[in-house]
Parts: structure tokens; sequence; C-alpha cells
């Protein structure tokens, strides 16, 4: 995910793992364990038969603030690792989001369309993006697990 | 340089993500700017804006010198407490700030941008020259803005847990008119703000503003952060400095006309003879002007986003672009202040490559609570 447009009269803040509380019950503020994440903050879970969810980071959510529009690519589609598929909207800053892996576009969040604030409540679970079907599972290997994640973001 | 308010510790408490506004650590948010945008639209929120600058003008001369300094002019302020805004122009008729004055009975008060504070105090003191006036920054005041429908009564009904003359002092607030003030001991309380809401300015000694923000959350005020102040002040169409304008823009470029008081013709305000030969080239439409635009459809307008403008008749202008761009959440979509050749009739925003049609309308989209434009 990278920032093309920030439009505040703010510095963007460049916070380290959030730490407030979060609006939704849900605790999203720990990094989920049986998810893969790539250095620019999307994360992938293996659902199964090779279909990989894709959506972004709770640091990630957290960083843009509200989020007012999302954009997802098409079923059908075939996109690339690190293709612009997804673009995230927020009241600061509009962002590309990129797909951690390569593969066939097999249902997008539609749900988002109407209700993008879910990406900022439950990133890791109903704020997805898209579903793919994985063209090369050995893609999954160059990307971050939980650990490694946190410290990039602690590095950022 | 890092500078805290006297409740940087509070915005901690209430949760707030701080980010460095002009070398002072402030709340962006404390939680959704959304939801404190909205609280503040429907409801009432409290912003601390003790970053503001507070300049306090006193002396004999001291109407003569505010006459030369600004280009608005203060001989309108006929009563102590009333308020004024008004750009502070070079001789190039640029806008080195735009400010709010009061009338104060020791002589004026001038609220100025924090960003634009260290030029602002060297203007002012260059422009003494020849008159017998004091002018003194006063970093012992701190600035709470208490905007909303609600909010007038919600400090009405917590002055006395300030240890206030809470009857006295709220009949005096409900009395004010807006962009009226009235001096209450050490406070002074002002119809006048940044929201397009209601609301009161309370200017303050910083020591007290702790005992106010508890006083205002306890009874029901929600803490609003600057990303709420920038969405809100967007949607009642007001400037903001080094966005909308700067000193190579002319205030008749900044949708600031109404702020210049042309007569009397023999005062003689700093930018005066440029802002002449401006206001000709605007008659020529030589000169390009600052107006609103909104994005109906899904997407945000962002600041520095180029536009391509046309006549009535079709015909290609010069570029515009976006000064101040958002997610209005109100009207939940897009907004913007834009700077368009004079006879733009039409004109399209080019995001992320694709030419997108915006609507031109009056640069003021929200006003107490409700949409305004057609």
């Amino acid at each position: 995910m990278r920032a093309n447009y920030a439009s505040d009269n703010s510095e963007q803040p460049a916070p380290a793992l959030p730490q407030r509380a979060k609006r939704e019950e849900h605790n999203v503020s720990t990094i989920p364990d049986n998810c893969k994440f790539a250095t620019s903050h999307e994360w992938v879970r293996i659902d199964e038969d090779g279909i990989a969810t894709v959506g972004i980071s709770d640091h990630a959510q957290d960083a843009l603030g509200d989020i007012v529009f999302v954009d997802l690519p098409e079923v059908g589609a075939t996109i690339h690792a690190k293709d612009e598929v997804a673009v995230v909207e927020s009241v600061k800053a509009a962002s590309d989001v990129y797909s951690p892996v390569s593969g066939e576009i097999v249902e997008i969040n539609e749900e988002l369309l109407d209700a993008p604030e879910t990406v900022n409540s439950v990133p890791y679970d109903g704020g997805w993006f898209f579903k793919i079907r994985l063209e090369d599972a050995a893609e999954l290997d160059e990307l971050l697990d939980a650990e490694a994640y946190a410290e990039h973001c602690e590095g950022e | 340089m890092t500078n805290r308010t006297s409740l940087y510790q509070h915005h901690l408490d209430a949760g707030a993500k701080m980010v460095d506004f002009s070398g002072w650590e402030m709340p962006i948010n404390y939680g959704s700017q959304i939801e404190e945008h909205t609280q503040v639209r429907t409801a009432a929120g409290v912003f601390d804006v003790s970053h503001m600058t507070v300049v306090d003008v006193s002396g004999v001369d001291a109407e003569a010198y505010l006459q030369r300094l600004l280009a608005n002019d203060v001989a309108r302020l006929d009563e102590v407490g009333r308020a004024l805004y008004s750009g502070m122009l070079n001789d190039d008729g640029g806008v080195i700030d735009d400010l709010i004055v009061y009338r104060m009975t020791f002589g004026y008060r001038l609220v100025v941008n924090c960003a634009t504070r260290v030029k602002d105090l060297r203007w002012m003191a260059l422009q003494t020259t020849g008159f017998a006036v004091s002018v003194e920054e006063r970093p012992g005041l701190g600035i709470l803005a208490i905007h909303g429908p609600e909010s007038i009564e919600r400090v009405c009904a917590i002055l006395s847990d300030c240890g206030r003359e809470g009857e006295s002092e709220a009949a005096a607030i409900r009395a004010l008119g807006n962009f009226r003030g009235v001096e209450l001991g050490d406070w002074f309380v002002a119809r006048t703000g940044y929201t397009g809401e209601k609301g009161l300015e309370v200017i303050l000694p910083t020591e007290q503003a702790p005992q106010l923000w508890e006083a205002l959350l306890a009874g029901g005020v929600k803490p609003i952060g600057l990303g709420a102040r920038d969405t809100l002040r967007l949607e009642a169409g007001m400037n903001l400095y080094g966005h909308d304008m700067d000193e190579t823009v002319s205030p008749l470029s900044a949708n600031m006309g109404f702020s210049i008081a042309w007569e009397p013709s023999k005062r003689d305000f700093g930018g005066r003879a440029a802002l002449i030969a401006q206001r000709a080239e605007l008659e020529e439409g030589r000169l390009p002007i600052l107006t609103g635009v909104v994005l109906e459809e899904r997407g945000v307008l962002r600041e520095g986003q180029t536009l391509s403008c046309r006549d009535a008749d079709g015909n290609e202008l010069a570029q515009g672009v976006v000064t101040s761009g958002t997610f209005s959440p109100t009207l939940k979509h897009s907004i913007a202040l834009v700077r368009v050749p004079t006879y733009t009739a039409s004109c399209e925003v080019d995001m992320r490559g694709k030419a997108i049609p915006v609507r031109m309308v009056k640069p003021n989209f929200v006003r107490f609570g409700k949409k305004v434009f057609e």
C-alpha cells in the first residue's frame, strides 16, 4: 500500500504499532499469526483449496484514518504479485493496494463499497478486500510472517 | 523544538493520536475523525487551539496602526468585543496571514496562525514605525473552541464548576451575537470559530485551560482533533493559510474580497496599491478566482490535483488547481476549494490520470449542519 495523495494540514503521522483502543469489540490490535504480510502492508491468508484472502493490515488502516471509499478489482481478472489492484481512500489520503500474490480474482468484498469503515473496525476479518486463486504458492515464502511484520512496522 | 499546550496530557488521556503541527504536538484525532466531525455538527465538541498565536495591540495609535496593517478596517469595530476577519498583506498584495481581530477595552487582540507566527510578529514589529503602539505576543494565553448546536448551553452549564460567576457570565455569553465577544475577568469569550457551527472561543490563561477542559468533558462535550477541524472548516468554505492562499496569492484570488475595506479610499493599508491593480485584472478576467467544486460520485478530491477548465462557450482556459480537498462527512461526498481562471464555467479534475467532471458551486458547502449549495 502506498499513499499517493495526502491532503490535510497535518504531517503524516508515523506511529509505532497502534496502541489506542479500537472502536469495535474485536481485538485487532494483535497481528494474526495465520496471515502473511507484504512490506506494503497487505495481508494474505490461505483459506482452502489454494484460495487466498487479501486485505490491509491494522497498522495500515490506523495510519490511513477513517476510510471512505474502497475500489476493488474485477472478479475474473488475472493479476500479478505487486500489481496495483485496489485503491483505498481515507479522509486523509488515497493509497494503492498491491496484491501480495499472483492469480485470478475469484471474489471481491462488495460490502466494502457501502461500508468502507469496516476496514477500520475489523481489518483482518470483515474488512477483507478480495479472494484470489493462487498461481504460485512459492510466492508466500517471500512474504513476512507476523513477527517479522511487527518488526517491519516498528522500523518504519 | 517541540511545543506542547497545557492540555498535552489531557489529550493523551482522551486517546489522542498526536502529530507535529508547525512545531506543536497536537491531537489529529481521538479515534475517528468522522465521528468527531459529526459530533460538532450535531451536538458539541471542544478543540484545543492553544497553539494559535495571540497578539495584543494597545497604545494611543493602536487603531491607526491596525488601519495601516490590515486590509479590513478596524474602524468597523464600533463596540468593544466586536470581531473582524482580515488579511494582512505585503506590499505586493500577497497574503502574509489571515487573522481575527477583536476590539478590547485595552485596545485590540489579534489571533494569527501558528505556522506563520515568526514572520507575522516580525512584520507587525516592522510596521510599528511612526506609531505610538505596543504589540505584545501573549504566550501565556490558551484558546479552547467549543462548537456545535449545543455548545453555548454546555459552556454556560459548567461555568460555576470552573469557579466562575455562573449565572451572570452565562447571561453575558447567551447575549452575544455572532462575531461578538465579552471580557469576563481574565477570560475573553467570543462567538467566533472555524467550523460553520454556532460556538464560542474562550481565550484564557493557559493554566486554567485544564479545568475548563475537564468541566466540558464532564458536561458531555467531546474532544475534537485538528483533523475534524480541517473537514469542518472546508465544509464551511473557510480558507486555510498556506493551502488556499499565501504570500504569492492575491486576496481577490482567495475569495477574501469581502474582507477588504476599500472605503474610505484615503486609508492607505499595506498592499492597497497592488490590490487596486489586481482588481482591474480581475475585472478583465486575468486573475484566477477561488471557488468550490463538488464530486458527487466516488473518489476524493485532493490538494494539488489539476483541473482542465472551459468557459461557457467551451473554450479551453488555463489549468486550475485544487487548493483544499476532502471527503465531506456531512454530505458523504468529496468537496474542494479550487483556484481556476475567472470565466471558468465547467471543469474536470485529473484524478489518477482520469478526467473526472466536477460540479462548480459557491464555496460554502455546509452551515449549521445543513447543505447550503443548490
